[in-house]
C-alpha cells in the first residue's frame, strides 16, 4: 500500500517535472523565434536603409556642398566601407541605442520619437478601446441575428466605417462637432493657450495634466482627442465587427450550443457564456493587430487634425530622405508588431486550455 | 413530486417544415406517438426525420415551423408555451444526449463545470453545492475519479468518458423524459455496451422516459420497449421491439433482409426497392 502510494506520487511527480521541461522548451523555442525576427526586422531597415533611392549624404550637405565636404561627410556615414561592415556597425548603433541624429529637428531620433510617440498612442489607443467596445457587441448582435433586419443595419454601418475615407471623415467631424456644433475642441492635442504648460514625465497629456492636477489641460486634451478618436474608432470598429460576426456565426453551429440549450440555457446566456468565450483568442489577435496598425501612425488623421504623431513623423522624414529617421520609425513598427504577437501569444495560453 | 398519471408525451399529428424558395417542405409528416415510462426507439434512415422530431419536441428548431394536433408533456401543450417556459421546462424535465462528445461539449470549459451548470441553471443553490451534485452525478455515470476528472477539458477525456459526462450532464436534474439521440453512434465498438448499460440503469431506476433515436436495429431491438419505424419523414410502422419480427411494412421487412447475420448464407443481401406507396402515413397508431 504505502509502496504504490509511494510510486504513485514518484509518477506524478516526474510527470510534473516533464512538464516543465516542456513548458520550458516551448518558451525557449519563443524567445529564439522572437530573437531571429529581431535579426531579420534589423537586416531589413539596413537594407531599406541603403536601397532608398534618396542620397544621404545629400540630405546632408545640402545642394550647394562642394565634392570634398561631400566626400568627407561620406567617408564620416561610413559608406565607403564594405556593405557588412556597415551593417555590424549599424547592429551595434542600435544595440547601444545610438539610432543618429535627425536632419529636421537636429536632434537625436530617439528623442524625437519619444517626442511623438506619447501623442500617437494616447490617440491609438482611445480608438482601439472605441473600435472594440463598438464592434465586438454589434459584431455578436449581428451574428445572433442573422439575415435579419438587425444584421443588415450592423452591415451597413460598418461597411460605412470601412469605406468612407478618414480624411473626409475627419474633415465633415471637425465641420460639424467643432465648427458648427462646437462640444469638441478643434486641432491639435489641446487648446492652444496650454501649449507649453505642461512638461510632464510621461509625455501623454491626459496623465501628465492629472499628475499636475490641471484639470483644465485634462478637460481640454480629452476634448481635443475624443473626435479624431472616435473617427479612427470608428473606421477600425468596422473591421472588428465583420470578423466577429463571422467568427460568432462559426461558433453558434457548432453542437455545443445545441448543448447548451437543451440544458435550458436563455439564448443570452448561450451566447456569452458558451459561444462568447471561444472566440475570445480570435478577437484578441485581431484587435492586438489593429492596435499595431494604430500605433504605427494615422498619418492622414493626424494631418487633418495636426497633431504631432508618429504617422507624421514617419511621413515627412520619409519625404526628406532622412534615412537616421525613417530607419528608426520602420524598426518601432516592427518591434509593435512582434510585442503584439507575443501579447496575443500569451493571452492565447491564458483563453484556450487546448494551447497549454 | 407531482405522481405522474396518464402518458409523459402525447403526440398527434405533428407536422414539422422548413421554409424555402418554393414555399414550405415537410421534413416531419403526421407524426403521432405517446410515451410511457419506457424505452421507444425511433429508427430510419438518415434523413427520415427522426432526430427532427427530438429536436421538435424540445423546440429547438427555431427556423422550422412545428405544428401538431397535439404536442403535450406531461398535460402541457409545449406548443402553446412561451420561449420563456420552455427554458424551466429544457434541462430540467426534459433533456437530450447528442450524438458526439467531441462536438456538444463546450471545448474550453471544464467538463464538471459544464455538468454542475446544468444544475445551477434550474436550481437555486450555491456553486459548491452544485458541484458535488455533479461529483456524485459523475460518480453515478460509473467515473472512477471523479475529483480529476472533474476539472479536465474535454479534449483530454476519451470518447467513452465524453459520453458519460453527456449523460450525468443531461440526467443531474431528474428530468421525466430523455431523448437520447444516436448516444453511441460515435463510439467504439468496445464502449457501446458500456455507455448503453449505464444509460438503461439510470433511466430504469429513476423511471425516466425515454427516446432512442437510432439508425441500428439491433441495438433498439434489444434495447427499447417499442419501436417506431420512420421513412420519408413519417411513421410507417409502430410496433413492440420483441415483435420486430412480425413486422409488416415492406418497408421494415426490407430493413430486417438487409442485415447480415453472422453464419447466415453467403448470398448477397437483398437491397431496399423503394416503392412511392411507402410515403403515405399509418394512421393508426395509438
Amino acid at each position: 500500500m504505502t509502496i504504490s502510494a509511494g510510486g504513485n506520487a514518484g509518477a506524478q511527480a516526474s510527470s510534473a517535472m516533464h512538464h516543465r521541461a516542456l513548458k520550458v522548451r516551448s518558451f525557449g523555442g519563443h524567445l529564439v523565434s522572437i530573437l531571429v525576427t529581431l535579426f531579420g526586422l534589423l537586416v531589413l531597415t539596413f537594407v531599406i536603409g541603403r536601397m532608398m533611392p534618396a542620397d544621404p549624404v545629400r540630405a546632408i550637405v545640402g545642394e550647394d556642398a562642394t565634392p570634398d565636404t561631400y566626400r568627407m561627410m561620406y567617408e564620416r556615414l561610413g559608406l565607403d566601407r564594405p556593405i557588412w561592415e556597415q551593417f555590424f556597425r549599424y547592429l551595434g548603433d542600435v544595440l547601444t541605442g545610438n539610432f543618429g541624429v535627425a536632419i529636421r529637428t537636429g536632434q537625436p531620433v530617439i528623442n524625437d520619437i519619444l517626442h511623438v510617440m506619447p501623442a500617437t498612442i494616447e490617440m491609438a489607443t482611445f480608438a482601439i478601446v472605441i473600435g472594440a467596445c463598438l464592434g465586438i457587441p454589434l459584431g455578436v448582435l449581428a451574428a445572433v441575428n442573422k439575415d435579419k433586419w438587425v444584421d443588415h443595419v450592423v452591415r451597413v454601418f460598418s461597411l460605412m466605417g470601412h469605406s468612407m475615407p478618414i480624411f473626409w471623415t475627419g474633415m465633415i467631424g471637425l465641420l460639424v462637432f467643432y465648427a458648427a456644433l462646437g462640444w469638441v475642441g478643434g486641432s491639435g492635442r489641446m487648446s492652444g493657450f496650454y501649449i507649453g504648460m505642461i512638461r510632464g514625465p510621461t509625455g501623454f497629456l491626459l496623465i501628465d495634466s492629472l499628475i499636475a492636477g490641471e484639470w483644465d489641460i485634462f478637460y481640454s486634451a480629452l476634448n481635443h482627442l475624443i473626435l479624431p478618436a472616435s473617427l479612427l474608432g470608428y473606421s477600425s470598429s468596422a473591421y472588428i465587427t465583420r470578423m466577429t460576426r463571422s467568427f460568432m456565426l462559426d461558433q453558434l453551429n457548432q453542437e455545443y450550443i445545441t448543448t447548451a440549450r437543451v440544458k435550458g440555457l436563455s439564448q443570452r446566456d448561450t451566447i456569452w457564456k458558451h459561444a462568447f468565450i471561444n472566440i475570445r483568442v480570435q478577437l484578441v489577435t485581431i484587435v492586438a493587430l489593429s492596435y499595431g496598425g494604430l500605433l504605427e501612425g494615422a498619418v492622414l488623421i493626424e494631418t487633418v487634425f495636426a497633431w504631432p504623431g508618429f504617422g507624421q513623423y514617419l511621413t515627412n522624414n520619409l519625404l526628406i530622405g532622412d534615412m537616421n529617421a525613417v530607419m528608426t520609425c520602420v524598426l518601432i513598427v516592427g518591434l509593435i508588431f512582434i510585442g503584439l504577437n507575443v501579447l496575443s501569444d500569451v493571452l492565447y495560453r491564458v483563453f484556450d486550455p487546448r494551447t497549454r | 413530486m407531482i405522481a405522474p398519471t396518464g402518458p409523459i408525451l402525447n403526440v398527434k399529428k405533428l407536422n414539422v417544415s422548413y421554409r424555402t424558395e418554393t414555399g414550405y417542405t415537410d421534413a416531419v409528416r403526421n407524426v403521432s406517438f405517446t410515451l410511457g415510462r419506457e424505452k421507444l426507439g425511433i429508427v430510419g434512415e438518415s434523413g427520415s426525420g427522426k432526430s427532427t422530431v427530438g429536436r421538435a419536441l424540445m423546440r429547438l428548431l427555431p427556423s422550422a415551423r412545428i405544428t401538431a394536433e397535439r404536442m403535450d408533456f406531461e398535460g402541457t401543450p409545449l406548443l402553446a408555451l412561451k420561449e420563456k417556459q420552455m427554458l424551466d421546462i429544457r434541462g430540467r424535465r426534459m433533456s437530450m444526449i447528442l450524438q458526439d462528445p467531441k462536438f456538444s461539449l463546450n471545448p474550453i470549459r471544464r467538463v464538471g463545470d459544464q455538468v454542475a451548470e446544468s444544475y445551477l441553471i434550474h436550481f437555486k443553490c450555491s456553486k459548491a453545492e452544485a458541484r458535488a451534485k455533479a461529483m456524485s452525478m459523475l460518480e453515478a455515470v460509473q467515473i472512477r475519479d471523479p475529483e480529476r476528472v472533474y476539472n479536465l477539458y474535454p479534449h483530454e477525456v476519451s470518447g467513452g468518458m465524453g459520453q458519460r459526462i453527456m449523460i450525468a450532464m443531461m440526467l443531474l436534474t431528474d428530468p421525466d423524459l430523455v431523448i437520447a439521440d444516436e448516444p453511441t453512434s460515435a463510439l467504439d465498438v468496445t464502449v457501446r455496451l458500456q455507455v448503453l448499460n449505464i444509460l438503461d440503469t439510470l433511466v430504469s431506476e429513476r423511471g425516466i422516459g425515454l427516446i432512442m433515436i437510432s439508425h441500428d436495429l439491433n441495438l433498439v431491438r434489444n434495447f427499447c420497449d417499442r419501436v417506431l419505424i420512420m421513412y420519408a419523414g413519417q411513421v410507417v410502422e409502430s410496433l413492440k421491439a420483441s415483435e420486430l419480427g412480425k413486422a409488416q411494412h415492406p418497408y421494415t421487412l426490407g430493413l430486417l433482409a438487409a442485415q447480415p447475420r453472422i453464419g447466415g448464407s453467403r448470398a448477397p443481401l437483398s437491397v431496399l426497392d423503394r416503392q412511392a406507396a411507402w410515403e403515405t402515413p399509418l394512421e393508426a397508431v395509438q
